[in-house]
């Protein structure tokens, strides 16, 4: 256990610092977006529920890279939650395999209004490689409305931190 | 060759009817035609005296040029490192072959795939029931027949009856959950019947994330079917696509240069330490101890930027190519990696050690979800879960490929087949990994990077790798016009799926999560 702890010392800080000045970098997007966050819901923070249909599990693993002690996404107020009744934000993945199609549909009329949906990938905006396969039925705006699209193969977790900024502006304040 | 082994091989060659020399130029696969009907002796025979282990069941529609239908039966006996590759034809006429799932487990799911999706029928088959597609599928529309356009659109029938399997008694009542998990992972259906706390029966439906992969191939350049080989399971692409050009490169008969397969070793090592790193803090954050999590998470999302520096791709995607690899190391970068790998075990090592003295971790995962040795062997687990439960197969030591024969490293296994089993077992194969990383680097040699494939003849091969979750099979043909026209894949979830109910037997339904996550299988790589 002192071992780590010392580890731990020496390394300092893992998670990327919130102050920083290149505007790329994923701390700056994470900061504007606590900001808009405490602006928009009045203190409470921002729920997401993420639904493979049909991914390769590249998008998967991405999100949940945002949850590990480099990235850790919970600082700027964003959760992700079991449930869709708990949603704020619909997060999918995959080219909606033609299996998937009725539970994204049943998790997608879960989902309280507004619900804002995130065509997360290639193959969520477009199908990617598996495009016109007999066993897609996507892609997702073909199926359900969808407010913004995070291209990437697999998007890397800051891509995916600045589009869900970039929807807050769509959602009713508080 | 040894004498034992020519020994050995001949002995295969007259139990298969094959000259006694009939042994293709690698010297590790053996192939044969046999007729169906003399099938299920010889295949008997196989597992039972020579203890081969079925790897895959895969079909062709040879309709156009033989009025057949074509069956490959991959064998291995990995204690001789031989392959054996049976062949044979079901006429159109009949659409009927004899099912060996009754002598030979493994073998049942792959004949209901092959009934399910070339619609022709594993006779004597003792349990025939759609795997992949589901209930709303038409019937007579089999995907993977040459005559069924995969661009079109499936309308939905009316559901049939469901295909699980009931326990009923006094008190038992039935869970059902998914296909949409509470967490961030991929979709399946599981049901649990349970009295009180032990879970009776597991029933999983899977298929959700299928796409049609193995369909999509065919008609494709290998250029472009190497990018869909590398989105069959993400976290295994690499090992994917490895598979996929190394039986490409068989078919060229091309040799790829010596610098290429050192690299091959090496993102397919970095590959696994990413991978395993996420599977050991996965079963801390299934008790409940996030510190270790933590821990493990954060070295590996180190690994995931390092991939990303040295190869533009944190998954290492757009790496490989057929005939070699796309990506040098210069010498500023290997010392880099040297340096990085070197603070990954110091920084590894007393977090290892904090799981060992963490009572409220090993007492969770000590004895929980066994699974039998016998069990995997019937069923042909592979990677890992095998390696857990006593059975040590690792393509990389039984059927080396890229630089694997020149590198010194122990295969490790275990013999409890619990849920810390194989956390052990991934725990050593990660140290392993730097280490073999460490070799391939002085290894590095100055050559080109790619072998240019001008044209491909037609023919077939086989492609392997050991991905982090166990064996990667490609069964690639190429036809006339140089384009694939068949390409199977056989992930290792395949296997060790159908291992998953007979871990979870008799356990308690929380420590379910925490037995799934210790296989840590891929959906997408099971349903293609
Ligand atoms: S976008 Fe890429 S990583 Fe994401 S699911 Fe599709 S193939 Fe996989």
């Amino acid at each position: 256990m002192f071992e780590i702890i010392k580890i731990n010392l020496k390394t300092g800080r893992a998670t990327i610092p919130i102050q920083a000045k290149n505007k790329e970098e994923f701390s700056v997007v994470g900061n504007e977006l606590k900001n808009k966050i405490k602006q928009l819901l009045g203190g409470r923070s921002l729920h997401i529920r993420q639904i493979d249909a049909g991914s390769c599990n590249g998008c998967e693993l991405e999100i949940s890279a945002l949850s590990n002690p480099i990235y850790d996404i919970e600082r700027f107020g964003i959760h992700f939650v079991a449930s869709p009744r708990h949603a704020d934000v619909l997060l999918v993945t995959g080219p909606i395999t033609r299996q998937m199609e009725p539970a994204l549909i049943k998790t997608y009329e879960a989902t309280p209004e507004p619900r804002i949906v995130i065509a997360t990938g290639d193959c969520a905006i477009n199908c990617g490689v598996y495009a016109n396969s007999y066993a897609v039925s996507g892609p997702l705006n073909t199926i359900i409305p969808v407010d913004v699209n995070i291209p990437g193969c697999p998007p890397s977790p800051t891509a995916i931190l600045q589009a869900l900024l970039s929807i807050l502006d769509r959602l009713p304040k508080k | 060759m040894s004498d034992s082994k020519k020994y050995f091989i001949a002995r295969i060659c007259s139990l298969l009817k094959l000259p006694a020399n009939s042994l293709s130029a690698n010297e590790n696969e053996i192939s044969a035609f046999l007729p169906l009907h003399e099938l299920p002796l010889i295949v008997k025979r196989l597992c039972q005296m020579e203890e081969a282990r079925c790897v895959f069941i895969g079909a062709t529609d040879d309709r156009k040029n033989s009025k057949s239908f074509g069956l490959q039966y991959l064998f291995s006996i990995d204690k001789e490192s031989l392959l054996i590759l049976l062949r044979s034809k079901v006429p159109d006429h009949s659409l009927k072959f004899p099912s060996i799932a009754v002598q030979v487990a493994a073998a049942a799911a792959f004949e209901q795939e092959i009934w399910e999706f070339f619609g022709i029928t594993p006779e004597g088959h003792p349990n025939l029931k759609n795997l992949l597609l589901h209930e709303d599928w038409p019937s007579e529309t089999f995907p993977l027949r040459k005559d069924f356009d995969p661009h079109q659109k499936i309308k939905r029938v009316e559901k049939k009856s469901s295909n699980f399997l009931q326990v009923t008694g006094e008190g038992v009542f039935e869970i059902p959950v998914g296909p949409v998990h509470a967490g961030i992972i991929e979709p399946g259906h599981f049901r649990f019947s349970v009295a009180g706390e032990p879970v009776i029966h597991l029933e999983i439906q899977l298929g959700f994330t299928h796409k049609g992969i193995e369909k999509l191939a065919e008609g494709k350049t290998v250029l472009e079917a190497a990018a869909l080989a590398e989105r069959i399971s993400g976290d295994a692409s690499f090992a994917h696509s490895m598979a996929f050009c190394q039986a490409v490169e068989k078919i060229a008969k091309v040799t790829v240069p010596k610098k290429a397969q050192v690299l091959r070793v090496i993102f397919s090592e970095m590959e696994r330490l990413y991978n395993h790193l996420g599977d050991i803090a996965g079963i801390a954050t299934d008790v409940g101890f996030s510190f270790g999590a933590a821990q493990m998470l954060r070295l590996r999302e180190l690994i995931l930027q390092k991939n990303d520096r040295f190869t533009g791709h944190r998954l290492l995607r757009g790496v490989n190519i057929p005939g070699g690899v796309l990506c040098d190391l210069t010498a500023e970068i290997k010392n880099e990696l040297r340096s990085f790998l070197n603070l990954l075990l110091d920084q590894y090592a007393p977090v290892e050690h904090l799981y060992f003295e963490t009572d409220s971790l090993m007492d969770r995962i000590e004895g929980t979800g066994i699974v039998l040795e016998k069990v995997v062997r019937d069923l042909t687990g592979v990677g890992p879960v095998a390696r857990a439960s006593n059975v040590k197969i690792d393509l990389r030591q039984d059927f080396p490929y890229a630089d694997y024969p020149n590198l010194k490293f122990e295969v490790a296994f275990r013999k409890e087949g619990d849920v810390a089993a194989r956390m052990l077992v991934k725990m050593a194969e990660f140290k392993e990994a730097v280490s073999i990383i460490f070799q391939a680097l002085d290894h590095l040699t100055d050559e080109p990077l790619v072998v240019n494939i001008q044209s491909l003849p037609e023919g077939s091969a086989l492609g392997w790798a050991e991905s982090a979750r166990g064996e990667i099979f490609h069964w690639l043909r190429i036809g006339r016009d140089g384009k694939v026209e068949r390409l199977k894949i056989k992930s290792p979830s395949f296997s060790n799926w159908r291992i998953l109910p007979w871990a979870v037997q008799g356990n308690i339904v929380p420590d379910f999560p925490l037995i799934n996550k210790s296989f840590n299988l891929s959906y997408s790589g099971n349903d293609r």
